[in-house]
């Protein structure tokens, strides 16, 4: 090795030792604890104001709901004494269940031409489909609202339902969209193979393996319906959902009640939400040990 | 579920199905006529409204016209209130971005060995779908309010004058409106990063690339699509909101932002070409906004 060799290599193993610490997290770093810490700050300040609406459905309120008075179930056990809460809250259901079947019929039925049809100006409709949820609500209220004066159409039940179906079918048609083109199509074929008309294989092949992904979409709807406020007070005239009632209230001061009924709804929610998780998640370990068993 | 719904069209690759069919029509027809009529006519409606000028007899009804004027008028007199809003949607957006990557990011990347904490973690974000927005915000006033606890503690700290206040200023507007569009925000960013394949990571950092480095030139190119679908779901609702400005919920009279001014035109004044003229104005600047900035951030697949 000519000195000039080992100077070359030196300098190599040099500029190698150097280098050689590749940046790793340490013992502290940003990954390990910073990270998590904050994830979890972040997911209490998410919290904040639930925790705080279903603590103070338990308050014993004398006339506002504002200072803490002491527990009671009262408020719980006697939801509809507050004129209106139960009304405007049953308003909200009907509205919700109606524009919900709606939108997940026609979004359904969308969804599946355009994941397996041809056909001109399908540009136009993605657009079209797009359009409703890029378009801020309070447009997309009064634009209703206009359409209704000049038609002379009365505001009531009937003109929220219609305002109601119209923003969830996007969603509905996007949802469901997902679900149809993640579908095998081998599927379908097997069926048509083996002599099935049009319509069974429909029924019997197609529509089950797309119910998970509309019962989303329905489900979707539904919450979007329950909570819109925006466009439903353009478009509510006389009547009160739950939203328009406690916006109306929140001037003088939200009844408990009202603190109930969200309480409740948000509790069902969440146990429909982890319970069908938790039945994804056994369903996948079943086919997952039924797959190694075989 | 929800999360489908919300990166669906940011993500599904589109492939143009060959088969041509009747059945196409039938299918598209109903729910095509409906979106036409509900959507697009009072669209039109509310343009033709924007032009019509006050009749002469009765207060509260309009005469079909060609009246331009009330877009000069309605830009003059709300100018502040329409940048306004422009503004704290902006600045809602970017907290929101700010505040959800790094939660995201947790719940997409490092959870991913613990899928029951995953699973918990994602429906704790989007938990607050499922109680009213209004309540939420009126919980925050309430937190928030002069004589709550944060202020109190603020106050004893000599970080906040005696007379200062939170609910009622554009600070409280802006925080409301980034706490209520955090889930939107976060749910996009966690199904890209979902599915962001770590091997990218350790790619980089085997290149000698520091922390820093490898996320600004890997984790965030790669999870782009869910940052713009993200950036759209807060920036669009918050810049037409009203409820977290209107002086009932944490807004004041300093922090009006357009979304109030259309509502007290249209349901309060009965003025509806003003509330017209002002709706096309903020659906107009936000179709500039929104197409400029897909096709910038080149996911054009998103329209």
């Amino acid at each position: 090795m000519t000195a000039q060799e080992s100077a070359v290599l030196g300098r190599t193993v040099a500029t190698e030792q150097r280098l050689s610490p590749r940046p790793r997290r340490g013992r502290f770093g940003f990954g390990r604890w910073l990270l998590p810490f904050y994830s979890l700050l972040a997911l209490v300040f998410l919290l904040i104001p639930i925790v705080y609406t279903i603590v103070f459905s338990f308050n014993n309120a004398v006339k506002t709901n504002i200072s803490w008075r002491g527990f009671t179930f009262n408020n719980w056990l006697n939801v509809c004494d507050e004129a209106g809460v139960c009304a405007a809250f049953g308003n909200s259901i009907l509205i919700g269940v109606v524009a919900t079947v709606v939108a997940t019929v026609l979004g359904t039925m969308i969804a599946i031409a355009l994941a397996r049809y041809r056909f001109r100006f399908r540009a136009a409709t993605n657009l079209l489909i797009f359009l409703p949820m890029a378009t801020p609500e309070v447009v997309l209220g009064a634009g209703l609202a206009a359409q209704f004066l000049t038609a002379g159409v009365a505001k009531g039940i009937g003109t929220v339902i219609v305002a109601h179906t119209m923003f969830c079918l996007s969603f509905v048609v996007v949802t469901v969209k997902a679900r149809v083109a993640g579908l095998d199509p081998a599927l379908e074929e097997a069926g048509r193979d083996l002599y099935g008309s049009p319509a069974q294989v429909f029924l019997r092949v197609t529509f089950p393996l797309l119910l998970p992904g509309i019962l989303a979409a329905a489900l979707l709807s539904f919450s979007l319906s329950f909570d819109d406020f925006i466009i439903t007070y353009f478009n509510s005239g006389a009547i009160q959902t739950f939203p328009t009632y406690i916006y109306t209230a929140a001037t003088r001061g939200i009844p408990p009640q009202a603190n109930v009924i969200a309480s409740a709804v948000f509790l069902l929610a969440i146990i429909i939400v982890v319970s069908t998780q938790i039945a994804g998640e056994t369903r996948r370990r079943r086919l997952a040990r039924a797959s190694v068993e075989s | 579920m929800a999360i489908t719904a919300f990166t669906g069209s940011a993500t599904v690759q589109e492939a143009v199905p060959r088969k041509r069919s009747w059945v196409a029509l039938v299918l598209l027809l109903p729910g095509l006529l409906y979106l036409v009529l509900f959507f697009l006519v009072p669209l039109v409606s509310l343009a033709i409204t924007s032009l019509e000028v006050p009749s002469a007899t009765t207060f509260g009804q309009y005469d079909a016209a060609f009246n331009w004027q009330t877009y000069g008028v309605v830009v003059s007199q709300y100018g502040t209130q329409i940048l306004r809003s422009f503004l704290y949607a902006l600045l809602a957006t970017v907290f929101a971005l700010l505040f959800s990557y790094p939660l995201a990011y947790f719940i997409g990347v490092k959870a991913r060995r613990w899928p029951i904490l995953q699973g918990l973690m994602i429906v704790l974000v989007i938990a607050p779908f499922f109680i009213s927005f209004l309540l939420r915000t009126l919980a925050w006033k309430a937190i928030l309010s002069d004589d709550g606890v944060v202020v109190g503690a603020l106050k004893a700290l000599s970080l906040m004058g005696p007379q200062g206040h939170f609910t009622g200023t554009p600070v409280a507007v802006v925080f409301g409106l980034t706490y209520n569009f955090i889930p939107f925000m976060c749910l996009p960013l966690y199904t890209t990063l979902e599915r962001l394949d770590v091997r990218y990571l350790e790619a980089s950092t085997d290149l000698y690339a520091g922390p820093f480095h490898t996320f600004r030139t890997v984790t965030i190119p790669l999870s782009l699509p869910g940052i713009v679908s993200g950036t759209l779901l807060t920036f669009i609702p918050a810049a037409g909101d009203y409820v977290n400005a209107s002086s009932e919920f944490l807004g004041g009279t300093s922090s009006t932002m357009i979304g109030n001014v259309i509502q007290s035109n249209f349901l309060v004044q009965l003025n509806y070409p003003a509330a017209a003229a002002l709706s096309i104005i903020l659906m107009a600047i936000i179709l500039v906004i929104v197409s400029v900035y897909v096709k910038r951030s080149g996911t054009d697949d998103l329209l």
